[in-house]
């Protein structure tokens, strides 16, 4: 909740600015508008709490979004548009981090856990069943008795 | 005078939860019954204490005394009474104190309705709650208190904060720390089964239906939190990753996973050991989730330096609650029993693999909020953590979970056959391929997520449908004699039913509003007009009028629809001159199928206005399903009270025999 005040502070800051993008700002390419509404939804409006520049209605974002839509005008790709900006104002204004180094952590830690704990996970129930067989169930049971009183 | 008495009564409080956490402790193990019960009366009257400062402080904001610093700070004689009530908790003391009342509410639950716990049990959850109220009566007195007077006495209040003027804002609080600190019992419980050295089918029996509650409540403060932000934040957007909401998903997650672990250990007497586990860490991540997020040491690592005293305090907390909890958990554990054994393919395999999930999709969550807090302290670096990890990491982790949601409940506790379960669920299997077939037929250019999304929300829903039919011996007995059957199934079932199926809405609602939504963001004059998904918006124009506390701005849009009547919708946008904020109202049309969603945005001071304009499709559903999940809940706690009933008055012949419809 308190991210939901300190957002009403954000909202406070910025005063009855407009809200996310702005007819104004769009291309006339509809296809380059594209590209540009989904890298700008990667890029973190630097004075929020945690929105993209597609949701912000800030200044900066405002700002932000200008820019990214001049350098596709001017023929970036995507990469060079984005690696643009992040010269700019680092790596922070990325919400999706690259892997690299720093980031190796972030990105290794789900599918390594999940690798590792199912791994476990399988040995110890194979284990288990090599070990001691779950005993038999009722239905298992009946059958035994029925077969041992047929041969018996 | 009043507001005296009420700081009276939490410092009383806090000596009562001291007398609370530490005599009973030492009845039950010197088995004194004086002792031991002193736990129960305690139990009530901290209740009583904190029931009454939350009254006052309650008073205090009803009839704006602004000489009370908090009702200054948070009030103004022009805000609506209604949200003078809910301001109460709509401030950082507020919120502690809500946090406390619900604390002891659970803790005068447990007393009053605990009477046929085995007495060193009870004894000692009830300590353990006391000295859990013991820690946040002292955080609150000490560094938090909310009845600091002012001095001299303002005329007027600075108003609180408008986003939180709402009314889906107001009541959400609630409902969240209801959920937050009802597994705080559940973790009570843990801590003294520890103590106890034992643990059983009972413990289970008596810890699985706070778990259930405290489940549901976060469950709908989760949803309530999400459909408030989708409509006050203008964006159409119902979830965001951000550390507030993944504070609330984390102890959900592995609430989740506790529910089902712990039916385990209810009706299989095994799984213990990691039942208790994950008691202590879902009220672990229930504290962190209020606590850290409240410090603001997510947003900023310096954050953390403006108010040095809480920041230390709530540290403290933390580390003794959990590190307390996860030594004695080392120390006592090993002595548990093991419980019975049972092969992978089985219902308590199915669940093994959904807690393996859903704790792995925690870990995940985890990982992603506290990661730039980690990053920035080690190698200085700042990094964004946003939607697209999630999406990324999350989603794939999960999904397994949710194939094996239906399969779980077909196959038969102990050891179960893959195969025979597969072919039960054949009709679900059909359907799951069917329905994305037919949607790609119609719109050639889905995205394939998308369509493998919907088979996965199809697959949930109509695997329920067929295991029902199923039990109900569908195929094999004529149709009334399964509807019979379906009927009088036990609650448990119902409710886990329900509950899986409200899984598969909610899928379905994310899958079809993230892939198939439209947008139209246009300036608009009076008289213009926009088509969204074969409906016509003719903008008339906006008035301007003074309510209440703020000044609106409020557009009037007629939609028209070939086919049916028309109807108007009224955007507004609010500004709120003592609190000098502005916020959007946003108009929302909905069928149950889709909503179509309009925000008014800036004038650009020539007649011209920029409506945002978005159709979401199957967006309700996402609350539905979050609803039906925590219906099916509440559905099987209706079940619990009704065996436990009959279990005192019946003898314990009745045993079921394996692999029945007993409730999973």
């Amino acid at each position: 909740m308190i991210r939901r005040l300190l957002l009403a502070a954000a909202l406070l800051v910025v005063g009855a600015a407009a809200h996310a993008v702005e007819p104004s700002e769009r291309l006339a390419d509809p296809a380059l508008e594209a590209r540009a509404r989904t890298l700008s939804q990667q890029l973190r409006c630097l004075v929020c709490q945690n929105q993209s520049i597609d949701e912000s209605n800030a200044d900066l974002a405002h700002d932000l979004r200008t820019l990214l839509r001049k350098r596709l005008a001017a023929g970036d790709t995507d990469k060079q548009a984005l690696d643009y900006i992040v010269a700019r104002y680092g790596v922070f204004v990325l919400l999706d981090p690259p892997f690299e180094p720093t980031t190796y952590m972030l990105w290794l830690g789900p599918p390594l856990l999940v690798l590792g704990v199912g791994a476990l996970l399988a040995i110890r129930a194979r284990g288990r069943s090599d070990r001691d067989q779950p005993p038999l169930t009722e239905e298992e049971r009946a059958r035994a008795a029925a077969l041992l009183s047929e041969h018996g | 005078m009043l507001v005296e008495i009420g700081h009276f009564g939490l410092v009383l409080a806090l000596l009562v939860a001291l007398v609370q956490g530490t005599l009973p402790l030492v009845g039950a193990s010197v088995r004194s019954r004086q002792l031991m019960d002193l736990a129960r009366s305690a139990a009530l009257l901290q209740f009583g204490l904190v029931a009454l400062a939350f009254a006052i402080f309650m008073h205090a904001h009803i009839v704006s005394d602004f000489s009370v610093r908090n009702v200054f700070e948070n009030s103004n004689t022009a805000k609506p009474m209604l949200y003078k009530v809910t301001g109460v908790w709509g401030s950082h003391e507020g919120s502690m104190m809500l946090w406390v009342l619900m604390l002891t509410l659970f803790g005068a639950l447990v007393a009053a309705l605990g009477r046929l716990l085995p007495a060193t049990l009870r004894a000692r959850t009830l300590a353990i709650q006391g000295l859990l109220g013991f820690g946040t009566l002292a955080f609150i007195i000490g560094t938090s208190n909310p009845f600091d007077r002012l001095f001299p006495v303002p005329a007027d209040g600075r108003d609180l904060t408008p986003l939180l003027q709402d009314p889906g804002l107001a009541f959400y609080p609630p409902f969240l720390y209801f959920g937050y600190v009802g597994f705080s019992i559940t973790y009570s419980f843990a801590i003294a089964a520890l103590i106890e050295g034992r643990i059983g089918a009972v413990w289970a029996r008596w810890m699985r239906p706070w778990a259930l509650t405290a489940w549901c409540g976060l469950t709908i403060g989760i949803a309530m939190g999400s459909w408030w932000a989708y409509y006050v934040l203008g964006w159409g957007g119902w979830w965001y990753w951000d550390p507030v909401e993944n504070a609330s998903f984390m102890p959900w997650l592995l609430g989740t996973a506790l529910l089902h672990s712990a039916a385990v250990c209810e009706k299989r007497d095994s799984l213990q050991r990691w039942t208790i586990l994950l008691a202590i860490l879902t009220f672990g991540m229930s504290l962190i989730g209020t606590f850290l997020v409240r410090s603001g040491v997510l947003t900023s690592v310096h954050s953390f330096a403006v108010d040095p005293t809480r920041g230390v305090f709530i540290l403290v907390l933390i580390a003794l609650v959990i590190g307390g909890g996860l030594l004695m958990y080392a120390l006592r554990a090993a002595g548990l029993n093991a419980g019975q054994s049972f092969a992978p393919v089985s219902r308590e395999g199915a669940l093994v693999l959904n807690n393996f999930v859903l704790c792995a999709g925690m870990a995940t969550v985890f990982l992603g909020t506290f990661y730039p807090l980690f990053a920035e302290v080690w190698s200085g670096v700042k990094l964004s953590v946003g939607p697209q990890y999630f999406d990324k990491t999350f989603v794939p982790i999960l999904t397994p979970g949710i194939f094996a949601m239906v399969i779980g409940p077909v196959l038969a506790w102990r050891r179960g056959r893959l195969t025979a379960a597969l072919w039960r669920l054949a009709p679900a299997a059909i359907g799951a391929a069917l329905v994305p077939a037919v949607v790609f037929a119609f719109d050639r250019e889905a995205p394939p997520a998308a369509l493998a999304g919907l088979a996965l929300a199809v697959w949930a829903m109509l695997g329920v449908l067929a295991d029902l039919a199923d039990r109900g011996g569908a195929g094999k007995q004529p149709l009334g004699a399964v509807w019979r059957r379906i009927r009088h199934l036990p609650r448990g079932t119902w409710g886990y039913s329900i509950a899986h199926f409200g899984v598969g809405v909610l899928i379905a609602g994310i899958v079809v509003s993230s892939a198939w939504r439209s947008e139209r963001i246009e300036t608009v004059r009076s008289g213009d007009t926009i088509e969204i998904v074969g409906r016509t918006l003719h903008f008339v124009g906006v008035t301007e009028q003074d309510v209440a506390n703020y000044h609106a701005q409020r557009a009037q849009i007629v939609v028209e629809r070939p086919g049916s009547a028309a109807m108007t919708l009224y955007p507004e946008r609010r500004w709120y001159p003592v609190a000098r904020s502005q916020t959007t109202n946003t108009a929302i049309a909905t069928n149950g199928l889709g909503d179509l969603y309009l925000a008014l945005g800036d004038s650009d001071g020539r007649g011209g206005w920029v409506l945002r304009a978005y159709y979401n499709p199957l967006v309700p559903w996402i609350w539905f399903g979050a609803v039906l999940a925590a219906l099916g809940g509440l559905v099987s706690l209706s079940d619990r009270r009704l065996r436990v009933r009959a279990r005192m008055t019946r003898t314990s012949a009745i045993a079921a025999p394996a692999g029945s419809v007993e409730p999973g």
